[in-house]
């Protein structure tokens, strides 16, 4: 049953499949009722699972979120939809200190299998607040698990087994990827495939290892695929969870390319490419020919839309660090670090 | 309905301390309240003596609970001293089915719920988070976070209404608390839901060294009507008020008319906890007070004016105490700290590579010193 979908129809039909198996599974977000959410994710499941389960919450991120806290504790699986990344900052307390720790201070006694649906990140020229990329406050806190989405079929099946998964888990939706698409396979059971932890080598090479997640993924393609042109071999790898980091398939590339780049839209200082970069530092010193390099957003607050394409590391500006982890001059050459 | 144009509050003082509902005066004396008595009708001087009994052994574990501290065997403790009738009160209205979040300060609540004397120790002593399973006493670990629990609570009722369920969710928290986002967003969301939940405001009047005006300028009771949610401010210091109001309050929310609010006027005799000196911010005259108008022997008097309390049921109360407390100081003095590899279990209810990893290596650490273990 494959089908050309969008990410967002793919979201959907994820969040339909999850309600249909599992009657403890409950929606719950501001808008998402008859609305459908303001990305439409949501759309149509009112009308076919009913408003108990469908719940338009007041506007009140804290109480979304420790309301799931509470629905969890009486044996619920809620997925909550914070309505964008920016708005996520008054939810936090809830998140990091009830959802992430409830099942360590219980000593496993009770479970918090929330999924925190966070449509996320930049390049869609939207107002301020609506463009963050918060995944290292997420990534920092232990009991959370994080994981990053950048095509169809991986929303379908990764968001069925973030709601099957018996730990919370912070889903990040790129909404510039909202409208791409795929094709989906509608049948596929969650039992047989790749488990949400694992990354995956979306374009094997041999020169550079390079690193991304969400809609990432997509501009480091276009860069592996521009560095053929001039002869050089990325291997792509999309992590998808960015906690826990899959470091076997991460580390077999960089012992094989001996080179590594990672990139993501979030600002560099503590960012997950900072903890990228310290693990492989552990684990494969011996095997790398040159300091590995991060290519993220700027240290500053997102800027206005207007500028934010001189924010978000685009395919020139992987390339730049590219030919300096092979120790190629370039462009930026010569500037002091 | 009159025009509402303009709603402004009738008194100014949140701290009107005896215009309260009440059933015991402070001298013990049982006085009418047309709202009240309906609730306790049922009750017989056994079932008060019951009342007695718990409120003598919460008091008695707090004693117990400063000394281990001073004594060093526990880090901190929160006391409750002259809240005990709120706490046993409004925890022995609750069917034993209805869930409870409280805050770290319920001695006696969990005292209710079934709570073992290791109970009231470990966490404080620092040995583990939370000792109990929450679904077996159908009591939530004491939370630390000021009034996170009420949206815990709200969230539960809405699973409650979710199953068909018939219980309620209950949250404890102070007047401190009632400042949080969180209270009011609870307040919001099991209103706007009509989750069968009880809000319990223990107003000791202090957070810590803060006086309950810098909380709340109105009645704290008087904030719930203005969610749609129906309260009750209720003497916090007559067991009698409080069981009768938290009937009142669960049978509200238990018959589908959505949660109710209870505000319980007490004090917090004690410091806020062994860390706190509260000679710098009260007066002793204010403590005084409040001392006659302690719970326990208020409850005495009017048993002792029916002929209901005698020296043998007082022996029996004592040695009940002992026997508790010798428990907590057993359960003190005997802990065993957890092995060390331990600090890394439960972080996640399935497998995690990043955990798995820092275990094997912890493990791997702690084996080089198996043998200076084995020589010792
Ligand atoms: C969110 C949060 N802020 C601050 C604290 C520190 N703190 C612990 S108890 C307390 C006062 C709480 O007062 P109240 O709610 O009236 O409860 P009481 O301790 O008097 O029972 C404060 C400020 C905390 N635990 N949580």
């Amino acid at each position: 049953m494959s089908e050309l979908l969008t990410m967002g129809k793919a979201l959907n039909a994820g969040l339909r499949r999850a309600l249909a198996d599992d009657d403890k599974v409950i929606v719950m977000g501001e808008d998402i009722g008859r609305l459908g959410g303001v990305f439409r994710i949501t759309d149509g499941l009112i009308d076919e699972f009913g408003a108990p389960r469908i719940i338009d919450t007041p506007l009140a991120e804290s109480g979304i979120m420790g309301t799931a806290v509470g629905l969890a504790f009486r044996g619920f699986r809620p997925v909550v939809e914070i309505q964008f990344d920016g708005f996520v900052y008054p939810a936090f307390d809830q998140i990091v200190c009830q959802v992430a720790k409830l099942h360590y201070r219980t000593r496993g006694n009770v479970t918090m299998p929330i999924t925190v649906r966070i449509p996320w990140a930049g390049g869609v020229g939207a107002a301020e607040h609506h463009s963050e990329s918060p995944e290292a406050y997420f990534v920092h806190t232990s009991g959370l698990r994080v994981v990053a989405v950048s095509n169809p079929q991986d929303a379908y099946m990764m968001l069925r087994q973030a709601i099957a998964c018996d730990d919370p888990v912070v889903f990040f939706e790129p909404k510039r990827l909202y409208h791409t698409k795929d094709e989906v396979d509608l049948g596929a059971d969650i039992a047989d495939a790749a488990p949400m932890g694992l990354a995956r080598v979306v374009r094997a090479g041999t020169d550079v290892t390079l690193l991304a997640y969400g809609a990432q993924v997509a501009t480091a393609l276009d860069a592996a695929t521009a560095a053929d042109d001039e002869g050089t071999s990325i291997e792509v790898i999309d992590l998808r969870s960015i906690s826990p980091v899959d470091y076997p398939t991460v580390t077999a590339s960089v012992r094989k390319t001996g080179r590594v780049v990672v990139t993501h839209e979030a600002a560099r200082e503590a960012g997950v490419g900072a903890e990228l970069i310290a693990s492989i530092t552990e684990k494969c010193f011996h095997y790398l020919e040159a300091a590995p390099e991060r290519v993220t957003g700027h240290d500053i607050p997102y800027p206005p839309a207007k500028l934010e394409k001189h924010h978000l590391p685009d395919l020139d500006r992987i390339l730049d660090a590219v030919d300096r982890v092979l120790e190629r001059p370039n462009s930026l050459s010569g500037v002091e670090s | 309905m009159t025009k509402m144009h303009t709603l402004t509050p009738s008194t100014e003082t949140s701290t009107d301390l005896d215009d309260l509902a009440r059933l015991l005066t402070p001298d013990g004396e049982r006085i009418p309240d047309r709202q009240l008595d309906p609730w306790i009708s049922d009750l017989d001087t056994d079932a008060m003596r019951g009342l007695y009994r718990d409120m003598a052994i919460a008091r008695r574990l707090d004693i117990e609970g400063v000394a281990l501290q001073r004594q060093g065997q526990l880090g901190l403790w929160a006391p409750a001293q002259g809240q005990e009738a709120v706490q046993v009160g409004t925890a022995r209205a609750c069917r034993d089915d209805d869930f409870l979040f409280p805050s770290y300060r319920e001695l006696g609540v969990q005292l209710v719920r079934g709570a073992k004397p290791a109970d009231f120790i470990l966490a404080w002593r620092g040995e583990m988070h939370s000792t109990y399973n929450p679904y077996e006493l159908s009591l939530a670990t004491p939370q630390i976070i000021i009034g996170a629990q009420a949206l815990h609570a709200a969230g539960y009722a809405m699973g409650i209404q979710r199953d068909g369920g018939d219980q309620v969710a209950v949250a404890y928290f102070g007047d401190g608390a009632t400042s949080q986002g969180d209270v009011n967003e609870a307040m919001v969301f099991s209103s706007s839901f009509q989750a069968p939940m009880v809000f319990v405001c223990s107003n000791n009047q202090w957070a810590i060294s803060e006086p309950v005006t810098v909380q709340a300028k109105f009645p704290i009771a008087g904030r719930a009507p203005g969610f749609g949610i129906p309260s009750l401010r209720v003497d916090g210091n007559d067991v009698l008020a409080c069981l009768a109001a938290m009937r009142w309050a669960t049978d509200h929310a238990r018959s589908g008319k959505g949660p109710a609010f209870i505000e319980a006027v007490t004090y917090r005799m004690g410091p806020h906890t062994t860390s706190d000196d509260p000679t710098r911010y009260r007066n002793a005259e204010q403590v005084a007070a409040w001392r006659e108008r302690d719970p326990i022997t208020r409850l005495e008097a009017h048993l002792r004016a029916q002929d209901a309390f005698d020296d043998a049921f007082a022996a029996e109360v004592e040695s009940d105490a002992d026997e508790f407390t010798a428990g907590m100081r057993a359960a003190a003095l005997g802990a065993v700290t957890r092995p060390p590899i331990e600090v890394l279990d439960d972080v996640y209810a399935e497998p995690h590579s990043g955990i798995a990893e820092q275990r094997e290596r912890f493990a791997s650490y702690l084996s080089g010193f198996a043998d200076e273990e084995a020589q010792r």
